[in-house]
């Protein structure tokens, strides 16, 4: 009974939960990546207490993977040795860890899933509550297999209607942190549903997950459905039986509803998540890189519409274009049905997997001044290096277009 | 007294702690390039026991606990802040950096104004305006937390269970 998130944390604890009450539960996966489990194994190693169950516990190495510097090595020399030390067999270095973990199956419908980072909601596409915790409460969860939650209010967003051609889930996802705003669900269950929503593929179900947080949400659920139920059989390692679930008799504190089928291409501007313009209304503004990818969208379909725009076509000459499939599956994938191909023949960089150029760290730095214009989650101010640069964020489609005409571009025309 | 440092709205992690400075986890080495981009002065002018103020939607966007040891580091007693985003929030309890909820105080102190704050009481104090604000309470079992200097102290001498009871 309830809303989404009340239905998963009563099942869990197998009695009705509501709204508002502070819960303590056993978690079904603690993740980290390179970047906050040296501070996780810190406080693990001052708790000085014995891991409960190393096979929950799942590390990746992406955000500064393979190792930018010597200090990036030397961090990732004392994670391995940490793994070595303590036998813990997930241990991944595959891709950006929140598709790495929803490929190896740790991610399922009505699970509870920690992660020492924010985009950890990311799973809650799939019907998993999933939230983002500090490193102290991953190295403290390793001791004790569970966390504590408050369970949150739900704002329902109902999206319904078809969305025009060139118009994808992240001109949608934008368009409502637009409304929203970066604190518009500070504390608060997202939970996505209506017409659009069923008829969309899970891949881009996972962009209104995956940035819920860009709106301070702690967790953006969508029902498990048929769509779920096929997208973890054929992409995912997880096994069968999945529990299908969905909100009963809820009380939402709000509900929002938008009609998708009046939406064009959207752009969120700098230097804000929430600073979001049609794109018709920046169309034309200079770009110095173009970068498709991060656990936003760098999946296999986004590639595929990014490639289907620029097959025949070469990027702008000053315009850098950098492409970085998600993970090493998305990466196989690309190259054996020829999508790397067309990125390499029409002039784009393509990378290895990771998050470095998303968090400024290696592989597409940007100067004081530049412009770029990027399908990923955030604009902050110096997130992809220079404190003076700027960043636009939008769909693939959009990102390919643009990176064709040098300059921001409606992905529309291309689409014929 | 301490000096109130204020931010704006939705002041987030990067600009807090830019990513390409969280290959450390050293209290201090972080504390010299907290905000050093949106406000170069801080890191150089930071006195022990100074205050954070800042508008809605505190410490926005990633995870990285860098940003509230950062802070600490600096040897900020405390923020002050309209309100937190989650994840920062639950960091600064685990940390042991003290946060103060309170809309009133962040519409009501300045940059440079010379503020006291009775964190057992929650109460504020603005000397240089002569103004007084109290802050929300922290919920019994984030307290529970707070009180033995974070998450890390707490676990070392209790179970996860305890927080319930």
């Amino acid at each position: 009974m309830g809303t989404l998130v009340e239905e998963i944390f009563s099942r869990r604890l197998g009695r009705e939960v509501r709204a508002g009450e502070i819960v303590l539960v056993d978690v079904d996966a603690i993740m980290s990546h390179d970047n906050t489990t040296p501070l996780a194994i810190k406080a693990f190693s001052e708790i000085g207490k014995p891991i409960r169950d190393t096979s929950k516990i799942v590390i990746h190495f992406d955000h500064a993977y393979p190792a930018p510097n010597q200090l990036a090595a030397e961090n990732q020399q004392k994670i391995v040795k940490f793994i070595r030390q303590q036998g813990i067999d997930n241990f991944y270095h595959r891709g950006v860890c929140h598709q790495v973990m929803i490929e190896e199956g740790f991610i399922r419908p009505g699970g509870i899933v920690i992660g020492g980072d924010s985009h950890t909601v990311t799973y809650g596409a799939l019907g998993c509550f999933a939230t983002g915790l500090g490193s102290s409460e991953i190295g403290a969860s390793w001791i004790t297999g569970k966390t504590w939650f408050k369970v949150p209010e739900t704002i329902l967003v109902r999206l319904e209607g078809q969305a025009p051609a060139g118009v994808y889930s992240k001109d949608v996802m934008l368009a409502l942190a637009g409304q929203l705003g970066m604190d518009g669900a500070t504390y608060k269950s997202l939970e996505f549903a209506g017409s659009y929503i069923d008829n969309l593929p899970a891949h881009q179900r996972i962009v209104f997950s995956n940035m819920s947080v860009e709106l301070g949400a702690k967790c953006g659920l969508i029902a498990p459905d048929q769509v779920t139920l096929d997208y973890l059989v054929n992409e995912t390692k997880a096994q069968p039986p999945f529990e299908q679930f969905t909100a009963v008799n809820p009380v939402y504190e709000r509900v929002i509803t938008l009609d998708v089928s009046q939406l064009q291409p959207m752009v969120a501007c700098h230097p804000d998540v929430d600073n979001v313009k049609p794109l018709s209304e920046v169309s034309g503004l200079e770009i110095d890189q173009v970068y498709l990818g991060t656990c936003t969208n760098a999946r296999y379909e986004d590639l595929e519409i990014a490639a289907g725009i620029l097959k025949g076509r070469q990027v702008s000459r000053f315009t850098r274009t950098l492409v970085t499939p998600a993970s090493q599956t998305i990466y196989e994938k690309a190259l054996a049905n020829g999508l790397i191909q067309i990125f390499l023949d029409s002039g784009c960089t393509v990378n290895a997997p990771g998050c470095g150029a998303c968090i400024g760290r290696h592989g597409g730095i940007l100067a004081p001044a530049e412009r770029a214009f990027t399908t990923m989650n955030r604009n902050f101010i110096g997130r992809m290096g220079s404190p003076e640069a700027e960043i636009y964020l939008g769909s693939p489609a959009a990102a390919a277009a643009t990176a064709i005409e040098g300059r921001i571009a409606d992905p529309r025309p291309y689409l014929v | 007294m301490s000096r109130a440092w204020k931010f704006g709205e939705n002041l987030n992690t990067d600009e807090i702690i830019p990513a390409r400075f969280n290959l450390t986890i050293d209290p201090q080495e972080l504390a010299k390039k907290v905000f050093c981009e949106i406000y170069p002065e801080f890191a150089p002018g930071v006195q022990p026991g100074d205050v954070v103020v800042a508008d809605a939607n505190f410490g926005c966007g990633s995870s990285r606990e860098h940003a509230p040891v950062a802070i600490r580091g600096a040897g900020v007693k405390c923020v002050i802040a309209a309100s937190f985003a989650r994840i920062f929030f639950r960091n600064a309890i685990n940390i042991g950096l003290p946060i103060l909820e309170c809309p009133e105080a962040a519409a009501g102190i300045s940059d440079g104004d010379q503020v006291d704050v009775d964190l057992s009481k929650g109460i504020i104090y603005n000397r240089t305006r002569g103004t007084q604000f109290q802050a929300a309470p922290l919920p019994d079992f984030v307290l529970k937390i707070a009180e033995a200097g974070g998450l890390v102290n707490f676990l070392k001498e209790h179970d996860l269970e305890e927080l319930s009871a």
